[in-house]
């Protein structure tokens, strides 16, 4: 048993606290914002102290944004179903594809499999800006800039990669005579590969899952080059708050908050997993 | 003549490309009759693990055909195949606990839910492992793992059970035990075995016939009688028996009533010639070069021996063993008895022609033991 003297207790309370502080202290900040006019986030000295209004999250909901200069019309909450929908049909799609992949390249050593599995991470390495130059040139030419199905398959560049390489980790892991035991007590490979690898690879796969959402959900140019106003996730559409008039620090503050939520929900729902997965991973080396 | 449960013909494999990859089985051909329980002996590497995956099925066949009950199964998925396996690494699915491992193998068979729990009541109660039924893998130790998995494939009725060490991990005292209760259990039924095991004394408790392999080549396939007696080369010679058979290289004369090996040190040892049979004069008069060979405990000393000089002298509590210097080499023997010799001692060395086995020089064939042919 580890013993801890009462002294060393505080002090590690204390650096915890400041390290919570230090991290959380933007993000408690911006909570704040989300409930403050305009004018009360710019008085100076700023106060912790005001009258907490749920305009900001009202105009969100409305898409009615009052400004000194008028009315003007955001799209916020379709930005904000934009990103739920490419992110989620992304990862699922990459999921439906990686998974296999992951398991073949694991398993199976073939003539150029490695290669292959190069490549398709090398995807990660290239400059989205460069990449996207000659793709939106395709894309134009295929028909498929600004759909959704154009949207989703360039962001199989993010998700793929990611639930390959970490999947397949995992696969490796899985001693594959633990397979080979059920395969030869009569049961099929693909049997096999759903009752016995799956779910012994299931934390690795919920947490490449869980990355991949979240590097999708804050992907930012590929959607801004490729998609128009009304297929534009919420990180384009953040662009919407600076208006002519100013920029309009209390609805992009309730905005972070709305789009940080999903994501967030996920993460304390499959943090078990999570951390578990990346530890796992980083043991595999 | 019985049923041949399994027949291995010219089988050949290659880790990478065929002709080029490392060659880890060779012209690899062995039947083995229903019923019969058979072990694939062999150091590290030897191609018996290869051999018996092939056979499952988890391992491609470069060349050559395996057949089971008659029909060529090379090609064919390991399910097709009906063969049980324990592996070495005990493969026991971490999900579920040990009772629900070795009912699982029965999930296929479609038997019902009291014929299954009564069969793997029996399997638990043979392997002495019923009061860990209910616990998961990850918290039983190695050895607990090992029967396991091994309940796993005898509880199945399959055609050939193939196991890869499957007694390995176990204490002395258990394996004993379990070796003869699972050669009874796989008698009783009629089941054909085949058992990977680099353990001399398994293979000859267990098996009825021992395949010896190495570097990829079967080196003989008999009974463990026989290849105690009747090496069929070098390798298997020194290979089993412990400790090992003792070999010098010797040169071959002979002048009418006398045959003469000339060792290393000009260490000369005369045989009456009518200690061999004349087929074997024959034999050892065409070659200049060859091996003696002896087995420790068929070595005596005696006054009006060869003169050894005694270099290690240990008492193991039921049997003496007597290392000493002979002939550039060393000469172990086995006695029963507490024997009390000086290290540096001079002692005689007598060995009998009826013990006796020679080996070619160069290709290490067995020419003779004792006084007949090979």
């Amino acid at each position: 048993m580890e013993t801890t003297s009462t002294l060393e207790k505080i002090l590690r309370l204390i650096a915890l606290t400041l390290v919570v502080i230090f991290f959380m202290f933007p993000i408690f900040w911006i909570f704040l914002m989300s409930f403050q006019t305009n004018e009360t986030i710019l008085a100076i000295p700023p106060s912790v102290i005001f009258t907490p209004t749920l305009s900001n999250y009202a105009a969100l909901i409305t898409g009615k944004l009052t400004t000194a200069a008028g009315t003007l019309d955001i799209a916020f909450m379709r930005n904000l179903m934009n990103s739920i929908f490419l992110s989620v049909t992304s990862v699922a799609i990459a999921l439906v594809l990686g998974v296999p992949a992951a398991y073949a390249f694991a398993r199976h050593k073939f003539k150029g499999s490695e290669d292959i599995a190069f490549t398709l991470l090398s995807f990660r390495f290239a400059p989205p800006l460069l990449v996207l130059l000659p793709l939106t040139q395709y894309f134009q030419w295929l028909g498929l800039a600004d759909t959704y199905f154009g949207l989703i398959w360039v962001y199989q560049l993010i998700c793929l990669p990611l639930i390959l390489w970490i999947v397949r980790g995992y696969f490796e892991d899985i001693s594959a005579d633990v397979e080979y035991a059920y395969r030869i007590a009569g049961h099929s490979w693909f049997a096999t590969f759903r009752k016995i690898a799956l779910p012994l690879a299931g934390p690795g796969i919920a947490a490449a899952g869980l990355l991949a959402f979240i590097f999708a959900w804050n992907n930012f140019v590929f959607a801004l080059v490729l998609a128009s106003a009304d297929k534009q996730p919420v990180t384009v559409g953040a662009l919407a708050f600076v208006t002519s008039s100013g920029i309009q620090y209390g609805q992009i503050a309730s905005a972070i908050v709305l789009s940080v939520t999903p994501t967030l929900a996920l993460a304390l729902y499959a943090q078990r997993y999570l951390v578990e997965g990346l530890s796992l991973g980083a043991v595999k080396g | 003549m019985s049923e041949t449960a399994l027949f291995i013909n010219g089988v050949d494999k290659f880790y990478g490309p065929i002709d080029h990859g490392v060659h880890a089985v060779k012209q690899l051909s062995m039947d083995v009759k229903k019923g019969e329980i058979i072990a694939l002996l062999g150091s590290s590497g030897c191609g018996k693990t290869s051999t018996l995956r092939m056979v499952a099925g988890f391992e491609a066949v470069s060349r050559g055909t395996i057949s089971l009950k008659g029909r060529e199964v090379q090609t064919f998925a390991p399910v097709k195949r009906n063969v049980a396996m324990a592996f070495e690494g005990y493969s026991l699915y971490p999900p579920l606990t040990v009772r629900e491992n070795i009912a699982f193998a029965l999930k296929a068979s479609k038997l019902s839910q009291g014929v299954v729990d009564e069969k793997v009541a029996s399997i638990a109660k043979l392997l002495e492992i019923e009061d860990i039924m209910g616990r998961y893998p990850s918290s039983i130790s190695g050895g607990q793992q090992q029967r396991a998995s091994l309940g796993r494939a005898l509880i199945r009725d399959a055609d050939l059970h193939l196991l890869d060490e499957p007694m390995g991990q176990l204490e002395p005292q258990l394996r004993a035990l379990l070796r003869g209760r699972i050669k009874h259990f796989i008698k009783e039924r009629g089941l054909t075995a085949i058992l990977v095991t680099h353990d001399q004394t398994e293979a000859n408790a267990l098996a009825d016939r021992i395949a010896v392999m190495e570097g990829g080549v079967l080196q003989q396939f008999d009974t463990p009688q026989m290849i105690k007696e009747r090496p069929a080369n070098l390798f298997t010679g020194t290979f089993v028996g412990e400790p090992p058979m003792n070999v010098f290289p010797a040169g071959v004369s002979g002048s009418g009533e006398i045959v003469s090996f000339g060792l290393n040190e000009g260490v000369k040892l005369d045989y009456k010639a009518s200690d061999f049979s004349h087929a074997v004069r024959g034999e050892l008069m065409k070659r200049s070069k060859v091996v003696l060979g002896i087995r420790p405990y068929a070595v005596r000393r005696s006054e009006g021996g060869v003169g050894a000089k005694v270099a290690v002298n240990q008492w193991l509590g039921d049997q003496t063993h007597i290392a000493a210097d002979f002939a550039g080499g060393t000469m172990v023997l086995v006695e029963h008895d507490r024997t009390n010799l000086a290290i540096g001692e001079s002692v005689g060395i007598r060995l009998d022609p009826s013990s006796l086995h020679v080996f070619d020089g160069e290709s290490g064939r067995a020419i003779s033991h004792g006084q007949e042919l090979a």
